[in-house]
């Protein structure tokens, strides 16, 4: 089991976040504040407790908040 | 100092004072005449280059659209993001700047335009597709025997202990592999409805395993 990464990604895809989520509205609600403070360094999961298990769960909300991070940060390069 | 109140979700009370950007838009966003059509044409221009931003995230994985059919979607992704924006002004609660605020719109709206552009013409698998993940590839007999236990005790959990749409919903986004707005989509349904639906089949999912003897921290750590 142990050399089975795969088996694992299939499992949490399966069964989710084991820990408290937050549902797909309030990710959105609050992923524009969460990746401000993930950029600033700040601790953006204790700000937002549920948002990073969500995450893990929903490949669809996990898209946009990389891609906002993405952007973000290329805004701040500038 | 302009301040807008925290989170609808409760979670601070505290007001947040608007950085002057983000109070120059809103200022010119609800204001007539020339000043709001300069800024909501700059606002279009900001949407437009946060949808354009996420095609070209996703263009690897789209090899069949031409580059005029992705900007039409990038164009139509910044148009429908506008309404939004310009329909929730007063959401705005400035826990973000603006700017970070409105990209959000536009890089859900691409990002749901493409995934359904993917899938387009596309039949939904709502019945499992594949197993192999779970039943090969072992090293060792008992290991062998372990996946097979699990297979088994997976199979039986979305078989009886889910309802007929959450076993749809569970084998379509999480096996098979459908997005989550394409499912959406072809049920008449929302993302965060279906997720929710995801949710309370996984919860079930999990209670059954553990149930049948599974110890779930141990596999998903392992």
């Amino acid at each position: 089991m142990t050399e089975r990464p795969e088996l694992k990604q299939a499992l949490g895809r399966l069964l989710g976040p084991s820990e408290p989520e937050v549902g797909c509205d309030e990710c959105f609600a609050e992923l524009d504040r969460y990746v401000e403070l993930e950029v600033a360094g700040a601790d953006a999961d204790a700000a937002l407790p549920g948002l990073r298990a969500h995450l893990e769960g929903c490949p669809a909300c996990r898209e946009e908040h990389e891609s906002l991070r993405a952007l973000v940060s290329g805004d701040q390069l500038l | 100092m302009e301040v807008v109140p925290q989170s609808p979700g409760g979670r601070t009370l505290a007001a947040t004072p608007l950085d002057p950007e983000s109070r120059r838009w809103l200022r010119e966003l609800r204001s007539e005449g020339e000043t709001y059509d300069s800024a909501v044409a700059r606002l279009h221009a900001l949407l437009l280059r946060a949808a354009r931003f996420e095609v070209a995230r996703r263009r690897p994985s789209l090899p069949h659209l031409r580059g005029n059919e992705l900007d039409d979607i990038a164009l139509e992704a910044a148009d429908d993001a506008l309404v939004s924006v310009l329909a929730r002004l007063d959401d705005f609660r400035g826990a973000s700047r603006f700017t970070t605020w409105v990209y959000k719109f536009a890089l859900l709206e691409a990002a749901v335009k493409l995934r359904r552009r993917a899938w387009q013409g596309r039949e939904i698998p709502l019945e499992p597709e594949t197993w192999s993940l779970f039943a090969s590839g072992s090293t060792t007999p008992s290991e062998e025997a372990e996946q097979r236990e699990l297979l088994a005790a997976v199979q039986d959990g979305i078989a009886h202990a889910l309802t007929p749409h959450q076993r749809r919903v569970l084998v379509a986004l999480a096996l098979n592999g459908v997005p989550i707005d394409v499912l959406a989509e072809r049920l008449g349904s929302t993302r965060g409805a279906l997720y929710k639906v995801l949710h309370d089949a996984r919860q079930k999912l999990r209670k059954h395993l553990a149930a049948s003897g599974h110890a779930l921290t141990a596999l998903e750590e392992a």
